[in-house]
């Protein structure tokens, strides 16, 4: 009844998404109110029953009902629940069904806090929504049905591909996905403002917070992907240049691109049409990346299963809405009024730039990404496109924007002063090349390149401090007016300058871990001791242990360091009967930023077992940077004037005063 | 396994009825709106964005954050917008007639379209009569017809917690063994060996195991179990007539006739595998049981045998070559069937095997690495 009850609710909210995506669109042609307000409760009740179709599914999983073929091929009786859970989207059928959950939950929030929004503008906004909706669960029903039903149901599951039972895939997933579909909401703003026929300053107003919010989630949902590959994997690498990572760097940086052009629009009423562009173009590239990894062209983890039917349904839907969106942006784009002129040097201009490189960039992943499979799919030629080439083409953009982007924030709007900018930024250039004396100084080996970026990085950091003390005037004046001015800037000041921190703290960690990260790989019998970095890792010894699904061979190695005691580490190989495969759990090792990682190879019959360790310095701030990133983010969204709901009565607003 | 478990039918009225249910929520919620007259409802401008947009300006000319020069050049230029969004306003004004004529056709849109999508599309989809199936109402049901896969599938869970239990090892791996789950039972008798103990016989059942993975080949990997069989009971008749197979698998014919004919020397006489090493060794020509036979029934006799041996040794490399045909990713047995066709003497179906290989495992480069390493050894490398 549960699983049967959930296929039919998704059925339902098929029928309701194709309501909404044609009733609200002839109410608008008619000014009809009431039309028009039926994409409003349609999306309500089909964000109910997409939950409601998710839960179903998720006890389902829960209960190892086997009937259910989706349970069946990825679970397993004796799973722990938390992956019972998370297994729901550890494979295909599952995660497209969260996919389309977190679209209807947009949709469900458009419709719920809409009501600022012109009554026109939603309706379009939610019939865009629609059809996207409705071409995902046909999608869904007909190619990748996760309520489908074996009549003899089988005793036990096949289990969930062990490298996904991790806690990662309670958070990695989710995060991603709030991410690409968020995106769904500024495009289908972008294409309603099209069919309207015009876009203002107030429409860029209420983009941002959704773009903003969606980039949140994107930032960290591939920070947290990284992670995970960097510790479950155990390779300790943390970024492979692959297509599937790529597919969700492409829509970060347009994402990225757009949130800092609709700031434009916002504040200037300039760049309208490049915003739409770009709202649209992002989306798209949310949709390439979904198809790239669901249709099994590219085969990986996160391929769970290839199926050519499945291939041909998404690039089906990948032309319908990317062809359709460009063409309508060709055919209705010159309509749209341009405003705000800005001279070349000025915060409108640096932002240009900005979005000029980090669309560039784009390109470039999305060619390296693409290039490959094109050669294969039509000259039967394998390649690869690895590091080598992002070094020589993505690396060169991404200084110049690091580069640039201290002196963004603190140009003028309309006609700036780039002279006085830079004495401005003195401070910071200085502290970037004390740091890059420094690192040549202690630095051994490695390459040339590495302490400059190191002091590109310090200079992006002074240089988002330099701007808040520009901004309180923290060396100029009294503490007591600093402190009073530091309350009153703007949140999204604080958000510009964490998250253009968090660039460079990231860039940190990059160089340092690429440059100076030492690795020893060994052959280690009981009572052998490595030495790394400084450390003393002595094996104790091997022992077996049963856990809930699995059967696990741990090892037992002592850390110390001149003598001195400094932990235990124990990373482990886990093997997985019911799939009959195995996974490395690396064991880790804090020190401040830098990480100790041992990971273990196979053991032979000697009882010596192959042994990974490696020293990574600095190598946690390539995630905290995007962390920090994120907060950004938050900071900037949490500035109430960026409210999804902007204007509010002025006794609203005293009520929130406290708040701040 | 059970039969098709149909729904009993309180049930089955009860599951028609909740669908029933919901899609008249989900033909409400479209009629709600159609209902109301949405013209009474507040909804946003671009004048309040504005306003808004001013207010923030005097709130940083208050906290000091912009000089007074510039916070006015900012507000004359927000009035600007504001008063040309004033003004283009009312031309986006919701009109007031409400179109009774379209609102209809949306609620038999609603009342009629989407019971019928929904019907349309659930039916061919869903299997309406099948009951939910959970782990927990399966347990109870008692342990009637039990099949032998669900007695090994628990016997199997109990030793997922229990792996040390040797006696469940033991008496697993000859069960998974019948079955034919040769994998599964290679890894039952490795762990009955790690926690039962040595015993010559369990490393000969261990070894039969690998073997039987292996399409039937003694492998090396089976060949070296029978050795330590061999090595704890050298009288170990299971260890021994699959060390004769294996060196008839070598193509050592006479050594193969000599371990089983010592085998026979020590067999029982009621031992059950005495026509087995009888026959095999008729096959290897070594029928010396009866040593008064002219020299020419023995030749003819030695002809036919090798006739048998080389339709036995077809039939196994038959059935590995359909093996790999289905699961083509399998290294090692790619490299055994290149082997067995150069012992055959027939190096074009090698070469053959060898190139179906390479395609097989092509999208796995350490695969593909190992092949070209073992092809090397087999002096097919290039």
């Amino acid at each position: 009844m549960i699983a049967e009850s959930g296929h039919y609710a998704l059925v339902l909210a098929l029928g309701l998404a194709l309501i909404q995506s044609v009733v609200p669109l002839i109410g608008v042609r008619l000014r009809d109110a009431a039309l028009m307000n039926v994409a409003r409760s349609t999306a309500l009740a089909q964000l109910l029953f997409v939950v409601a179709s998710f839960i179903a599914l998720v006890m389902l999983h829960v209960n190892s009902d086997f009937s259910v073929a989706n349970v069946y091929e990825n679970s397993h009786s004796m799973k722990p629940l938390l992956y019972k859970i998370t297994g729901v989207w550890g494979n295909h059928e599952g995660s497209m069904l969260l996919w389309v959950s977190i679209l209807a939950l947009f949709g469900g929030l458009v419709a719920a806090f809409g009501n600022n929004l012109p009554l026109s503008l939603c309706a379009h906004v939610l019939a865009v929504q629609a059809w996207i909706a409705s071409a995902f669960y046909l999608f869904i029903l007909v190619t990748s049905n996760p309520f489908l039903r074996i009549a003899n149901p089988p005793i036990e599951g096949r289990d969930l591909n062990p490298v996904l039972q991790d806690i990662g895939l309670a958070v990695h997933p989710p995060m991603l996905y709030l991410g690409y579909v968020g995106f769904s909401i500024s495009f289908s703003f972008a294409i309603a403002a099209l069919m309207e026929g015009r876009i203002d300053a107030a429409w860029a107003r209420w983009v941002r917070p959704w773009t903003l919010m969606a980039w949140i989630f994107l930032t960290l949902g591939i920070a947290m992907g990284s992670y995970w590959a960097y510790y479950e994997l155990g390779w300790g690498g943390w970024w492979f240049w692959d297509p599937v990572e790529n597919a969700s760097l492409m829509p970060w940086l347009s994402g990225t691109a757009l949130l800092h052009s609709a700031l434009v629009m916002e504040k200037r009423n300039a760049l309208k049409v490049w915003t739409i562009l770009l709202s649209i173009l992002t989306f798209s590239l949310s949709l390439l990346g979904t198809f790239l990894v669901r249709s099994g062209v590219i085969t990986s983890v996160h391929a769970f299963a290839t199926d050519p039917t499945r291939g041909v349904f998404i690039l089906l839907i990948l032309c319908l809405f990317i062809g359709g969106s460009l063409s309508l942006f060709a055919g209705r784009a010159t309509s749209l009024k341009q405003g705000g002129l800005f001279a070349p040097i000025s915060r409108e201009g640096a932002l240009v730039l900005n979005n000029l490189l980090l669309t560039v960039a784009c390109a470039v992943v999305l060619f390296g990404t693409l290039y490959p499979l094109a050669m294969e799919m039509l000259a039967d030629f394998k390649m690869s496109v690895g590091a080598p080439f992002y070094n020589l083409t993505f690396a060169p953009l991404f200084a110049l924007l690091l580069l640039a982007v201290p002196f963004g924030p603190m140009l003028a709007w309309k006609r700036g002063d780039l002279l006085g900018v830079t004495q401005r930024l003195l401070a910071a250039g200085v502290a970037g090349l004390v740091a890059v004396a420094i690192t040549w100084g202690w630095a051994t080996g490695g390459s040339t390149l590495a302490p400059l970026a190191i002091g590109l990085g310090v200079f992006v950091i002074a240089g988002a401090v330099t701007d808040i003390v520009e901004r309180t005037g923290l060396v100029r004046l009294p503490f007591a007016t600093v402190l009073h001015r530091a309350r009153g800037l703007p949140r999204s000041a604080w958000g510009t300058a964490f998250a253009h921190a968090g660039l460079g703290v990231a860039l940190i960690g990059i160089v340092c871990e690429t440059t100076w990260n030492s690795e020893h790989i060994a052959t280690m019998k009981q009572n052998d001791v490595a030495q790394i970095a400084g450390f003393d890792v002595k094996l104790d010894g091997l022992l077996q242990r049963q856990g809930p699904n699995y059967r696990e061979m741990i090892a037992q190695f002592n850390v110390s360091r001149d003598g001195q005691p400094v932990s235990v580490m124990t990373p482990s190989k886990r093997s997985f009967s019911t799939r009959g495969s195995s996974t490395t759990e690396a064991a880790l090792l804090t020190r401040g930023a830098s990480q100790l990682y041992i990971s273990l190879g196979d053991a032979n019959a000697e009882g010596a077992i192959a042994v990974r360790i490696y020293y990574k310095p600095m190598v946690l701030l390539i995630w905290w940077g995007p962390v920090l990133m994120a907060f950004g983010g938050v900071l900037s969204l949490s500035d109430r004037r960026l409210r999804v709901g902007a204007p509010k009565p002025a006794r609203a607003k005293q009520r929130l005063q406290p708040a701040e | 396994m059970g039969a098709v478990r149909a729904l009993p039918e309180a049930c089955q009225m009860t599951l028609w009825f909740v669908f029933a249910l919901m899609t008249v929520a989900a033909i409400f919620a479209v009629l709600l709106p159609l209902g109301r007259n949405g013209r009474a409802q507040n909804q946003g401008s671009e004048v309040a964005v504005y306003k808004d947009q001013l207010a923030e300006i005097e709130r940083d000319l208050a906290a000091g954050l912009i000089p007074a020069p510039d916070a006015e050049a900012a507000r004359v230029e927000i009035s600007r917008r504001l008063l040309a969004a004033a003004a283009s306003e009312p031309a986006i004004a919701i009109a007031p007639q409400s179109n009774l004529r379209w609102r209809r056709t949306a609620a038999v849109l609603a009342l009629a379209g989407l019971p019928l999508v929904a019907i349309g599309v659930y039916m061919p989809l869903g299997s309406p009569k099948l009951q939910d199936f959970p782990l927990a109402q399966r347990e109870r049901v008692p342990g009637k017809a039990q099949s032998l896969e669900n007695l090994v599938e628990q016997v199997q869970q109990h030793l997922e917690k229990n792996p040390t239990d040797g006696r469940g090892w033991n008496v697993l791996a000859p069960v998974l063994q019948r079955l034919g789950r040769f994998d599964d039972a290679v890894r039952a008798y490795r762990n009955s060996l790690t926690y039962n103990g040595e015993s010559a016989e369990r490393r000969a059942d261990l070894g039969e195991a690998l073997s039987a993975a292996a399409g039937g080949v003694v492998t090396a990997e089976a060949k070296s179990e029978f050795e330590r069989a061999h090595a704890l009971d050298a009288d170990d008749p299971k260890a021994n007539y699959f060390l004769g197979l294996a060196a008839e698998q070598d193509g050592r014919k006479d050594d193969a006739a000599s371990i089983w004919r010592a085998l026979l020397a020590k067999a029982p006489a009621d031992a059950p595998w005495r026509a087995l090493v009888q026959t095999s060794l008729a096959r290897v020509g070594g029928g010396g049981t009866m040593p008064a036979l002219s020299d020419q029934t023995i030749a003819a006799s030695k002809d036919m045998a090798e006739g048998d041996r080389n339709a036995m040794v077809r039939g196994m490399v038959e059935r590995l070559a359909t093996r790999l045909k289905q699961n083509g990713d399998d290294v090692d047995g790619w490299l055994r069937l290149v082997r067995a066709y150069l012992v055959m003497g027939e190096r074009d179906k090698a070469m053959g095997a060898s190139v179906d290989a390479r395609q097989a495992i092509a999208s796995d480069a350490e695969r593909l690495r190992q092949l070209n390493e073992g092809l090397k050894t087999l002096g097919l490398g290039g």
